[in-house]
Formats: C-alpha cells, sequence, structure tokens
C-alpha cells in the first residue's frame, strides 16, 4: 500500500510525520512512501534526504489522491488563504493516522466518518506497556517538558545553577513543577541537568518515588486522597483537596523563580491552580511556563499561544512546544507512526489489517470504515487497574506473628536431649573424639564465615583437597593383608584429591591479580 | 615414631590446615594458605607412614598408589577449563565418598580391632555410618557430575511419591543397622563368607546399595539452577565422611580435617539457600528446586531488541557501567571477550565493575573464578550485597547470560517460584541490556519480567559471538 506524507499546514506547526530512517524501515515492511515536496524542511530535513532513503516526493495534489494511507501530524483542516483543504483532499477510504483528538472534535470526526474513511487517532492509543513504543503523546509531552525549561530560561534573567564567582555569589534558581506525568517529569530533568533547586507536586501519591529519583524534591500535601484515574491519568480531586493544594501553591509562588504546570485531566478544562494573587505574589521577573495552555491554562492569566507579562512575571502559553524542537518530535514521532505500522502490518507484506480484537489498535482506531468507533470500551490492563489487588495484598500480609517460643527451643531441647543420651552410653574413648568433633566444627564455622565469597570456589577445591586427607585412613590399614589392595586402591582414589584440589586451587589463586 | 610424635604432627597438620582456610579470607593471603594446606598434608601423609602402623612390605603399595594418584590429579588439575571447575569439584567429592566407603569396609574386614561391648558397638555403629555417608557422597556426586557436565539432563527427575521413597529408604537403612549390629555381636566378619555366616556383611553390604541409590535419588530431583546447593552440600558431605572415618579409627586429625570441610559445605550451602531463599533444612534433606505456588503472574510486553552497534554506543555514551555474569558466560566462553571490552572501556576512563550474585553459575564464587581466568582485577569485581545500592548512579548494566539473579518479581510477585530471593536489581539503573540467545515467544509467557522493562534492551545471539561484535564495534 502507498502512505503518503503531506506537508503540515497548521500555523507554526515544523514537524513531519515521517524521517528519513523511519521511512526506509517502513519501506521495508512492504509499503511505498512518498512525501509531499518540502515537508521536511521546517523540520531541518531536505528532500533528498528522503529520495535517498527510498521515498517518492511529489507535489501536495499527486499525494492525496494516490496514497491509500496518509500519515499526519496535525488532524486535516482546512486553511482556504492557502488554497489548501486537506478534508476535502482525503478521498473515500482513504485511512489517515494523526493526532486527532476526537472528544473536542466531534464535527471533524462527523466529516472524516462522512467520507467512508478509517482513521486512526495517535493520541487515542491507549496507555499500556506494550503500546509505550506507539504512545506519541508520552514522546511529544517530552519534548514539551524539556522545551518548557528552555522556553523558561530565555526570559528568565538569572542562571539556573548556584555559582560561587569573584563577582559574587549566585544563588540556583528555584523552580516548581506542577504535574508530574511525562512532560513534568522531562522538565524537572531538565531543569535539575541546569543545575535548579527543583520541586515537583502531584495529585498522585505513587508518582514520590519518581520525582525523588530524579533528585527532585515531593512537596507533600497533609492530605488523604487518591488522585490516580483510569489509565494512570489524574482525575478531579474533592474541594477540600484542592484548597489545601491551593495554599500549598500559594506558599510556594512566594518562593519559587520558575513554575511549570503540567496539570491536565482528560476530557475536561484545564485546573485553575495559579491565580492572579499567586502571580502578584512572585518575584518581579519570574517565570511561568503554562504547558495546560492548549486546554484553558492553568495559570488565570495564561493566553493561548502568547507569552505575556503580567505583575513584572513572564507567563509562556504556547501550545506548539514539540513543534519548537521540530527534528527532535519528527523523529520520536516518526518512530511511533513507524511502530504502529509494525502492528497493524503484522505479515510485513505492506497491506494494513486493522485488527479489532488488538487491544492497542482498538483503542487508537476512532473511525473503521465510516463508522465512529470512539471512545473505546475501557482498557483493562492500567497502571490504576492492578493497584486494588496491591492494597488487598498488603493488607493480607499482615505482620508475621513471631515463631512460639517452644518452636526455638524445640530443636535446642532436642539436640541436648540428644547429647545427654550419647553422653550417658558412650565410652570415654569416644567422648574425647567427639570433643574434638565439636570443637573442629566450631573453628570451621568461624574460619569459613571469614572466607571472601569471591574466593568461594577455591575454598571448595582446597576443601577437596584436603578432605583427601582420607588417605591417612587408608594407610594405617594398607599393611593388614586381608585389606592391603583395598586400602591402596583407596589411597591411590585419596591421592588424586590431594594433587589435583591443591594444585587447581593453586592454578586459579594464581589468576587472582588486581 | 614414637606414638606422641605422630599425634604431635597431627596437631601440627590439623592447625595448618585450619591456617590454610583462615588465609582464604582474602586474595593476598590466599596462595600462602594453599601452601599451608599442602604442607600440612605432607607431614601427615609422613608422620602416619612412619608411625610403625605400615609394615615395609606396604611401602610399595603405598608409594605405587601415591605416586599414581597424584599423578592423576595433577594431570586434571593441569588440564581443567576453569568453566569446567564445577565438574571437577563435583568428581572430586565423589572420590572422597567412594575412599570413605573402601576405607570402611577395609576397617569392617580388619577384624582385629579388639574391643568390646559398648565400645565395640559404637565402633561398629561408626563405621556403618561412615560408609553410609561415603556412599551417598559417592554417588550423589557421580549424579552431580553428570548432571553438570551434560552427560545427563540438567532436569529435575520427579518420581511420584519421591519423599515417600526417601522415607523407606531410610527406615529400611535404621532396620539394616539394627541387624548389622545384633549380627556383629556373633562376630567380626570377612567378605569371603558373605552369605554364609551372620557376620554382618549382608546388611552391610545392602545398606551400600541403599545409600548409593538414595544420592542418585536425591540428586536426580535437583534442577539444573539449583547446582550451587548441591555442590557445597557434597562439599559438606564429603567432610561429613572423613569425620566419621576419623571415629571408626579413632584419628582425631581426621575428625578436625573432616569437621572443617563439612561444616565449610554446610555454611556453603546456607550462603547459597539464603541466596535463592530456600530452606535449608530442606535443602539438606534433598528433593528441592520444584518450588510450587499459586500462579505467577504472566509477563506481558514487548521486547525492545538492539544490535551491537546500538549497544556499543550506548557504552561509549555512559559512565558508569555494570557487569552482571551469568551461567550463560561460562557456557558461551565469552569471559575473554568481556574482559576485553572491559579494558577498552576503562582506557576510556569509564567506570567498569562487575556485580556477582552468590548463586550466578554453578557453584559457589564460579563467575569470580572464570573473571580471575579472564584477568579481571578482583578489585572491580564485587557481590550483591556491595552494589545493589549503587544501581541508581549506574548507567548501563549488561547482563550476560543471567536470569533469575535479575528478574524483579522475585521482590514483588509473591507467586513467583523465586519469591523472596535478592537479585541484583539492575532496572534502577538508566539503562539495562540483557543478552540472551533468543525469546521464543514474542509477547506473553516471559519469566522475566525484566526484559520487558522500558529501560531494557535485548541483544539476542550467542553471547561470546554478540559481545566480540560489541569490541570490534567499539574498536571501529
Amino acid at each position: 500500500m502507498k502512505i503518503g506524507i503531506p506537508k503540515e499546514i497548521h500555523r507554526g506547526e515544523k514537524r513531519v510525520a515521517t524521517t528519513p530512517e523511519a521511512a526506509a524501515q517502513i519501506i521495508q515492511l512492504g509499503f511505498s512512501v512518498m512525501i509531499e515536496s518540502g515537508a521536511g524542511l521546517a523540520a531541518n530535513i531536505s528532500d533528498e534526504a528522503y529520495q535517498a532513503a527510498g521515498v517518492a516526493v511529489v507535489d501536495q495534489k499527486t499525494l492525496w489522491q494516490d496514497a491509500d494511507i496518509v500519515m499526519k501530524v496535525r488532524a486535516p483542516e482546512r486553511r482556504p488563504r492557502l488554497g489548501i483543504d486537506e478534508l476535502a483532499a482525503l478521498h473515500e477510504g482513504q485511512t489517515l493516522i494523526s493526532f486527532i483528538w476526537p472528544a473536542q472534535n466531534a464535527e471533524l470526526m462527523q466529516t472524516l466518518a462522512d467520507k467512508n474513511a478509517t482513521v486512526l487517532a495517535m493520541d487515542s492509543v491507549p496507555r499500556m506497556s506494550r503500546a509505550q513504543k506507539m504512545d506519541a503523546l508520552s514522546s511529544m509531552a517530552n519534548i514539551a517538558g524539556y522545551r518548557a525549561i528552555i522556553e523558561a530560561a530565555q526570559h528568565f534573567g538569572r542562571f539556573f545553577t548556584g555559582q560561587i564567582t569573584a563577582a559574587g555569589k549566585v544563588p540556583p534558581a528555584k523552580v516548581l513543577v506542577i504535574g508530574a506525568g511525562v512532560a513534568g517529569l522531562a522538565a524537572i530533568g531538565t531543569a535539575k541537568s541546569m543545575g535548579a533547586i527543583v520541586r515537583a507536586f502531584d495529585t498522585r501519591p505513587e508518582v514520590k518515588e519518581q520525582i525523588e529519583s530524579m533528585d527532585a524534591e515531593f512537596l507533600m500535601l497533609d492530605f488523604k486522597e487518591e488522585g490516580a484515574g483510569v489509565g494512570g491519568y489524574a482525575k478531579t480531586m474533592s474541594p477540600e483537596f484542592i484548597a489545601a493544594e491551593m495554599a500549598l501553591f500559594a506558599e510556594q509562588a512566594k518562593e519559587v523563580d520558575i513554575i511549570v504546570t503540567t496539570a491536565l485531566i482528560p476530557g475536561k478544562p484545564a485546573p485553575k491552580l495559579i491565580t492572579a494573587e499567586m502571580v502578584q505574589s512572585m518575584r518581579a521577573g519570574s517565570v511561568i511556563v503554562d504547558l495546560a495552555a492548549e486546554q484553558g491554562g492553568n495559570c488565570e492569566l495564561t493566553e493561548k499561544d502568547k507569552v505575556t507579562v503580567a505583575h513584572d512575571v513572564t507567563i509562556i502559553g504556547y501550545t506548539n512546544l514539540p513543534s519548537r524542537l521540530a527534528n527532535q518530535s519528527s523523529q520520536l514521532y516518526a518512530t511511533n507512526l513507524r511502530h504502529l505500522l509494525t502492528e497493524l502490518c503484522p505479515g510485513k507484506n505492506g497491506v494494513i489489517n486493522v485488527n479489532m480484537e488488538d487491544e492497542v489498535i482498538r483503542g487508537a482506531t476512532v473511525i473503521k470504515e465510516g463508522k465512529i468507533t470512539w471512545p473505546p470500551p475501557p482498557p483493562t490492563l492500567s497502571v490504576a487497574a492492578a493497584k486494588p489487588a496491591a492494597v488487598a495484598e498488603a493488607v493480607i500480609k499482615a505482620p508475621p506473628a513471631p515463631p512460639s517460643v517452644l518452636k526455638q527451643l524445640l530443636p535446642l531441647l532436642i539436640g541436648g536431649l540428644a547429647l545427654f543420651g550419647i553422653g550417658a552410653v558412650a565410652p570415654e574413648s569416644f567422648m574425647t573424639h567427639f570433643t574434638v568433633f565439636v570443637l573442629a566444627c566450631f573453628v570451621g564455622y568461624q574460619v569459613i564465615w571469614n572466607v571472601s565469597p569471591s574466593l568461594h570456589t577455591p575454598l571448595m577445591s582446597v576443601t577437596n583437597a584436603i578432605s583427601g586427607i582420607i588417605v591417612i585412613g587408608a594407610i594405617v590399614q594398607v599393611s593388614s593383608p586381608a585389606v592391603g589392595l583395598l586400602a591402596g586402591l583407596a589411597i591411590l582414589i585419596a591421592s588424586i584429591n590431594i594433587g589435583g584440589g591443591f594444585l587447581v586451587t593453586r592454578r586459579m589463586l594464581d589468576m587472582f591479580r588486581k | 615414631m614414637s606414638h606422641s610424635l605422630v599425634t604431635m604432627s597431627y596437631i601440627i597438620a590439623a592447625i595448618l590446615f585450619i591456617l590454610s582456610l583462615s588465609g582464604l579470607s582474602n586474595q593476598e593471603t590466599a596462595r600462602r594458605g594453599n601452601y599451608y594446606g599442602m604442607a600440612g598434608m605432607a607431614i601427615a601423609i609422613i608422620a602416619t607412614a612412619l608411625s610403625g602402623a605400615v609394615s615395609i612390605s606396604a611401602y610399595p603399595i603405598l608409594i605405587i598408589a601415591i605416586l599414581i594418584g597424584g599423578t592423576i590429579g595433577s594431570m586434571l588439575a593441569a588440564k581443567v577449563a576453569m568453566t569446567q571447575m564445577p565438574e571437577l569439584v563435583a568428581i572430586m567429592h565423589s572420590l572422597v565418598g567412594m575412599a570413605a566407603v573402601l576405607v570402611g569396609f577395609a576397617n569392617f574386614m580388619d577384624s582385629a580391632s579388639g574391643l568390646e561391648g559398648v565400645e565395640k558397638t559404637i565402633h561398629e555403629i561408626e563405621i556403618y555410618i561412615g560408609i553410609l555417608i561415603g556412599a551417598v557422597t559417592f554417588s550423589g556426586s557421580v549424579i552431580a557430575f553428570c548432571k553438570l557436565s551434560e552427560k545427563i539432563s540438567g532436569k529435575p527427575l520427579l518420581l511420584p511419591g519421591r519423599h515417600w521413597f526417601n522415607l523407606l529408604l531410610l527406615v529400611a537403612v535404621f532396620i539394616l543397622g539394627a541387624q548389622f549390629l545384633g549380627q556383629t555381636e556373633e562376630g567380626g566378619g570377612s567378605l569371603p563368607m558373605l552369605f554364609l555366616n551372620h557376620n554382618g556383611a549382608l546388611p552391610l553390604l545392602i545398606m551400600t546399595v541403599i545409600a548409593l541409590v538414595f544420592g542418585v535419588h536425591m540428586v536426580m530431583a535437583i534442577g539444573g539452577a539449583d547446582m550451587p546447593v548441591v555442590v557445597s552440600m557434597l562439599n559438606s558431605y564429603s567432610g561429613w565422611a572423613a569425620a566419621a572415618t576419623g571415629f571408626m579409627l579413632s584419628n582425631d586429625l581426621l575428625i578436625v580435617t573432616g569437621a572443617l570441610v563439612g561444616s565449610s559445605g554446610a555454611i556453603l550451602s546456607y550462603i547459597m539457600c539464603h541466596a535463592m531463599n530456600r530452606n535449608f533444612l530442606s535443602v539438606i534433606a534433598g528433593g528441592f528446586g520444584t518450588a510450587s505456588g499459586g500462579a505467577a503472574a504472566v509477563i506481558e510486553g514487548d521486547v525492545q531488541p538492539i544490535d551491537a552497534d546500538e549497544t556499543a554506543q550506548l557504552l561509549l555514551d555512559a559512565k558508569n557501567i555494570m557487569i552482571i555474569p551469568g551461567y550463560g558466560m561460562a557456557v558461551a566462553q565469552a569471559q575473554h571477550t568481556v574482559y576485553e571490552i572491559t579494558k577498552l572501556l576503562r582506557e576510556k576512563g569509564k567506570k567498569v565493575r562487575f556485580g556477582i550474585h552468590p548463586v550466578a553459575g554453578r557453584m559457589p564464587g564460579h563467575m569470580n573464578v572464570l573473571l580471575a581466568e579472564a584477568k579481571v582485577p578482583y578489585d572491580i569485581v564485587f557481590e550483591m550485597e556491595e552494589i545493589n545500592d549503587d544501581f541508581a548512579n549506574v548507567d548501563v548494566s549488561i547482563v550476560i547470560g543471567a536470569n533469575d539473579i535479575v528478574n524483579p518479581s522475585a521482590l514483588d510477585d509473591p507467586n513467583s517460584p523465586i519469591a523472596g530471593m535478592p537479585v541484583l536489581e539492575c532496572w534502577k539503573g538508566k539503562t539495562t541490556i540483557v543478552l540472551k540467545r533468543s525469546m521464543a515467544s514474542g509477547y506473553a509467557g516471559v519469566g522475566n519480567p525484566l526484559f520487558v522493562l522500558e529501560n531494557t534492551r535485548m541483544l539476542f545471539g550467542d553471547a561470546n559471538a554478540t559481545m566480540q561484535a560489541v569490541l570490534k564495534a567499539l574498536r571501529g
């Protein structure tokens, strides 16, 4: 089948849906790939680079006409000013793979369904471990988080890292990241690597460990409420929780220099977390990066797609952060798409099979041959779903009952009785030997615990050698005519042990060098 | 030589043996310790030979036997490959067991003990127990040897009702023991009159056969991955066999040495059991390695393969590298290539360390010996406890032919067969590369969730071949 990659027409969109590397791998799956001339230019990929990978470079019209599958970044749209109408260009029965956001774009969905198209939405790929490699939301969020810090640094008038210079001491910047999803964690990592002091907050307590693993400080809220919703995303919290949370932010706003907000709740407007008063309380020159600007923003003063200054605080409301790192995001997005194609085309024969039995493909497919199949049935496998089981298990795992006194003492008791039993009947000569035996066991116990674990193999071979001491048992019997031969054989065997054991130990020990 | 002089020699020999073992506490003193052991052995043998117990006419046999045995042993020691150490150790255990059996029979047939009453009974018991332990050690070690050298399958042989079978054997041993004691009351035995006289020879022989069967059955029931426990357990048994012989011959040196070896093996078994989270007693009794429980969680996910060039790139980008070898490295003989890579990376200023799990390989300390053979300096080889907390700082961990020892489900899946076993927590590092021969099933049924973790990459192929490729990529 033919795959077409048009140039993105959304204003300011610099990404492209495939790279030469990804295209080469798609071609290996049996597809033929064509790309609209100049599609990769904004992401610094030339037409020649695509051609070198075996991709046909065509004009826009041919592309939409010939392609069986169209892969894009943004959902198709109409740009009458440019004279382009992607919705009109999409022909009957074509397959479209791109970001769609079906919940927000009911009209678009209807138009696409009317075209009898099959549509896979990259934003609807279910969140499960098997689908991670196709999870474009995560790969884009990762980039957005990184870029958020870069944008903040751009508008922040100081160093991120603390320094002590001849010209005076520079305190490190303090960064607060709200929402530790993929984007939040990427922002934490980036800010941390630039030397800032990073704090982070999330309603889901289970991300505490992740935040701390990145050396950031997790801001605890003294309030118990489970914040994880279905599919590992956050959910709306109770009013009491929100009040406590807002108090925390108000307090933090006075201290920190940079706030990155990434709080989103699926299918709902972004929660307002940073009020105008909080902005006012921040130090002059501080920066707020609002990654939720697309959904209305976490900050009251955020303006979508704009950088504004209010109360001497710069508020960045860019919604196209991944596009601002176009080459990187194209590369990751192209890889996500390629993985999805691999799933769609298990036979590697260049024909896709939209298998609705497959949970990942089912989730991603929002329109199948003109029928709207969104929303999919709720995913069965998710981080959150596993939670109740874990809780139940924790309950079962009550502290183990301490072993009863009898159980502890019984072996000692039996051992003691046995020893006394032997002592009662055994003659003195035996007891002498027995004393030696028991003492030797204890000496052995003390000595062996000191042996370095790396020398356990030499220990075994040297004990092999010295257990060849059994040879003296045979030697004392070798003179007896009745058993001389038997003893001789025993001597021979034990000598193998002695010779072999010591020599192989020496050989091994000679190898241990600093 | 007077009796006192012989005893004094024995004391010196015993001290030398103890020094020999305590020398193994670190690498510097270990070589000296080995020489102490040799000296102790030489003193013990010479003192015994001159003690007057050996008649002049027996010297030829004595000397020839020692020479032949010593030569065979030396040849074995010089020839054996380090990867075959577990086999060598196992076969040497069997020799101790066999020697113990032979000495026991010789002692039994040599009726001139001149003991009476309780002392005689105790002597008979000592013979009986000595032969019993020796025979179990012998046949168990032979089976262990066959399993280790893959002459027979490493899979556990689980007979139905095997515990009852073991119990039956044990009961039979007790009954035969009683018969043996009863019959020897009537007179010491000599083998030629075996079946005619009631001299105890028959029960003794039957018991030996039962002990042999028991040894075979015990080791047959044990799976390949549990071999470290088996080997150290047999090590322990061989010591107890020597100690029992010492009781039989009233020889304190044998008792001391046997006790040393026995407790050494027991401690090693304990360490191995602890490292695999198994019960010590159930191991000593045999028939383990078949932990059952609820169904372990099925691992779902997709592995992410990687090739040698990408591996090399990851290694070049990393600062802190951990190598985790397992039995697969021994099988593929990859230790030399691994060292070449280590050397190259260290020259590039990277921190390369080795993390060794106590039960990696087929016997205690197996990996250390292999790495030492490949000239890896021992100060970059670390034990699990030493480095497990440090994985958060590790950029790349390379797992070479290991599986269970890096299995996260040991910690978090209570139904996993290896639940509770301490493991190397390599997944806490940034990236883990797992070298594995193949992954039969793509999606489900993977026993190790490490393989499907987000930060794990799988490098498929023979460990040595892939390591060679990585080395080439690193150089190129």
